[in-house]
């Protein structure tokens, strides 16, 4: 690679206290939250994700029931940081603008304020009571390889409408390869005011989320989502230190130490592990076929319980095209094809 | 010819227009004016087009003509902010509201559940909820009144196309009128509604999922018969709600899985949550409509208050 990133400034966001919770099916402790985050506080890491896995009204039969509240999670951590910022996420339709007061109350100071790659118009107005609360409001466009650049540059458009001061390619099934991300980054930079930044946020499911985030930032991003040692769903996000250590080569800078984020990611995040979040063959078919990560552990619950492989209800999904927030339909897709193979 | 009530429809989005598909069909219903904001809405030219006297300029606009054109039911299909004084505006004038947006100020009505309750306590307002409501509660309700449920769930899942901008932009309002329901009408100690908007071509058929957690170790049978009774009712006014999967039991876990095909009246039949909304304000309109015209119900005016 050349140096011509030498010198861009780029923000690291750190989501293994919120897509993390995903890989540990919301099991993780308040304690275990607050070791995490002043770990990573104390490597520099400038922004840190906490909350259930899908964000502010999470805690639900659909996605898992946490072992605490976000108000929990968020007032043990937040007082803590030294100089971190703490976001949430808040899914509308899901979230609620009394939840995300909530956690503004507990010391949140960022959200990203998700919808799906072509629904973007259902988050007016929780991105206006971001901003009216003064929180860092992001625009984060989900399963972004369901929607073509120029689709996805309006999409943009419209949050930055609504208030948003940083719009998110959001790679959800890790889908993506470097061009699909450069392009897309492209098309938002050509319509996008100056100052409103672009981020991307990878998944991790074919090997290319630290790829993708330099191929991102090449494109105009400066905002990159990754969890330390990968904990996220599916195949897990962008692995941070791996990240940074290619920021350090490149010379982009980034403010984290790179040592630091290493020790975190070998002495806290890995033991904290249920399964080893990588590249295995349920997570790689959901990036070859273009699924939701956090379908993973779902399909293979139902894939136990009505005998129906995993990567075939993944792949059966996919084909009929569900999205984020539809776990429900996991455990429906089973039992029909259960059904249509005389297993149920 | 027999008698009809005669009916105003504000708002003239998807609901709207759809809702006077459903009212030309009723034998006790006469759709007769549609009210808009927006003079060139397609909504309106529309609802010319189909025979109805129109209006642009929201409520106001209908209000001189309401006793010259006896108007006795309105249906409110705009948004939770101004429904209050759309409903107190018509009250006023005697005229029954079914209310479609989240505002939920009256009693809240899901037909095969409680609408008998509403039109014998000659309600002025009744609130349908949303569509989510309207397709999931019945079944909370199947539930809870064979055994205590504690908490239920409802996740919704609705094609893009099917969901005009003012849903879109209130959707808060659509998870905390819906949520409070499934508590009040559906019998849970504890309700919570999501809502998904897919945007998959061709366009999938609105499906649903209620779960509901029991206080007790689920009466698997007990339970089915009646999620199984409770489908028959509503598929008297909404024929395309099917059962796709369960009830199934897990523990104290009991999930049913719907689909709701609509009729393909305004919009292609996926559409399955603009109809059982329409399809279920349409037969509490009606269920009134019966009384009203037997002469066991008499609207009543309500006394002017300040705006």
């Amino acid at each position: 690679m050349s140096t011509h990133l030498k010198g861009r400034k780029v923000l690291l966001h750190d989501m293994c206290l919120r897509d993390g919770m995903h890989a540990k099916r919301e099991q993780i402790s308040v304690e275990q939250m607050v070791k995490v985050a002043t770990a990573l506080d104390d490597a520099g890491v400038p922004l840190i994700q906490v909350t259930h896995g899908a964000g502010m009204g999470g805690n639900s039969l659909q996605h898992g029931f946490a072992l605490a509240s976000n108000e929990e999670y968020l007032r043990a951590v937040c007082p803590l940081m030294k100089q971190a910022k703490v976001s949430v996420l808040l899914i509308p339709g899901l979230g609620t603008m009394r939840e995300l007061h909530s956690a503004y109350d507990c010391g949140a100071r960022s959200v990203h304020v998700a919808t799906h790659c072509t629904e973007a118009d259902t988050s007016p107005q929780h991105i206006a009571y971001a901003r009216k609360l003064g929180m860092d409001t992001t625009g984060f466009l989900m399963m972004a390889h369901l929607n073509d650049p120029d689709g996805l540059a309006q999409q943009g458009k419209l949050m930055e409408s609504y208030g948003a001061q940083t719009i998110y390619v959001t790679d959800s099934a890790g889908f993506m390869l470097p061009d699909d991300v450069k392009a897309r980054v492209q098309a938002l930079r050509s319509v996008l005011k100056p100052e409103t930044e672009i981020g991307f946020h990878g998944h991790h499911n074919m090997g290319l989320g630290v790829w993708n985030s330099i191929a991102a930032i090449e494109a105009g991003a400066s905002r990159i989502d990754g969890s330390v040692a990968g904990l996220g769903a599916g195949a897990g996000n962008t692995p941070l230190e791996a990240f940074l250590a290619v920021c350090d080569r490149l010379g982009i800078e980034t403010g984290v130490d790179l040592f630091k984020l290493m020790d975190v990611a070998e002495d806290v995040i890995v033991p904290m592990m249920d399964h080893i979040v990588r590249v295995d063959r349920d997570s790689l078919t959901l990036g070859f076929a273009g699924v939701y990560s956090t379908f993973l552990l779902h399909a293979k619950r139902a894939a136990a319980r009505f005998g129906v492989p995993a990567r075939d209800i993944l792949v059966e999904l996919g084909r009929k095209k569900m999205i984020g927030g539809q776990e429900d339909m996991i455990e429906d897709t089973a039992m029909t094809m259960a059904k249509a193979r005389g297993l149920l | 010819m027999t008698q009809k009530i005669k009916c105003a429809l504000i708002g003239s989005g998807n609901i709207g227009t759809d809702l006077i598909y459903k009212i030309q069909r009723s034998p006790v219903l006469e759709p007769v004016w549609m009210v808009g904001i927006d003079p060139t809405s397609e909504g309106l030219e529309r609802a010319r087009a189909m025979g109805l006297k129109t209006t642009a300029d929201g409520v106001d606009g209908l209000l001189p003509h309401v006793e010259a054109d006896g108007i006795q039911i309105a249906f409110d299909a705009t948004s939770a902010y101004v429904h209050a004084e759309n409903s107190r505006k018509l009250n006023e004038l005697g005229v029954l509201m079914i209310d479609l947006t989240p505002a939920a100020i009256g009693p809240l009505c899901v037909p095969p559940v409680n609408l008998r309750e509403q039109a014998e306590r000659a309600e002025m307002n009744v609130n349908m909820i949303s569509c989510a409501g309207q397709a999931t509660i019945p079944i909370v309700h199947a539930v809870s009144r064979i055994q205590g449920v504690g908490y239920a769930e409802i996740v919704a899942s609705l094609a893009s196309k099917s969901i005009g901008p003012g849903t879109r932009a209130n959707l808060d309002e659509f998870t905390y009128t819906t949520s409070n329901a499934i508590e009040k009408v559906g019998g849970a100690r504890k309700g919570k509604a999501l809502a998904i908007i897919n945007p998959a071509e061709p366009p999938m058929m609105m499906r649903n999922t209620i779960q509901c957690l029991c206080d007790e170790e689920p009466d698997q049978a007990r339970i089915t018969e009646s999620v199984l009774a409770m489908m028959a009712e509503v598929q008297k006014y909404v024929p395309g709600y099917q059962l796709v999967n369960g009830p199934l039991f897990d523990g104290k876990r009991v999930a049913v899985f719907l689909q709701v095909a609509g009729l393909g009246d305004y919009l292609p039949t996926y559409a399955g949550n603009l109809d059982i909304m329409t399809a279920a304000a349409c037969r509490t309109a009606e269920m009134f409509a019966h009384d009203m015209l037997a002469g066991k119900l008499q609207l009543k005016p309500t006394a002017p208050t300040a705006a």
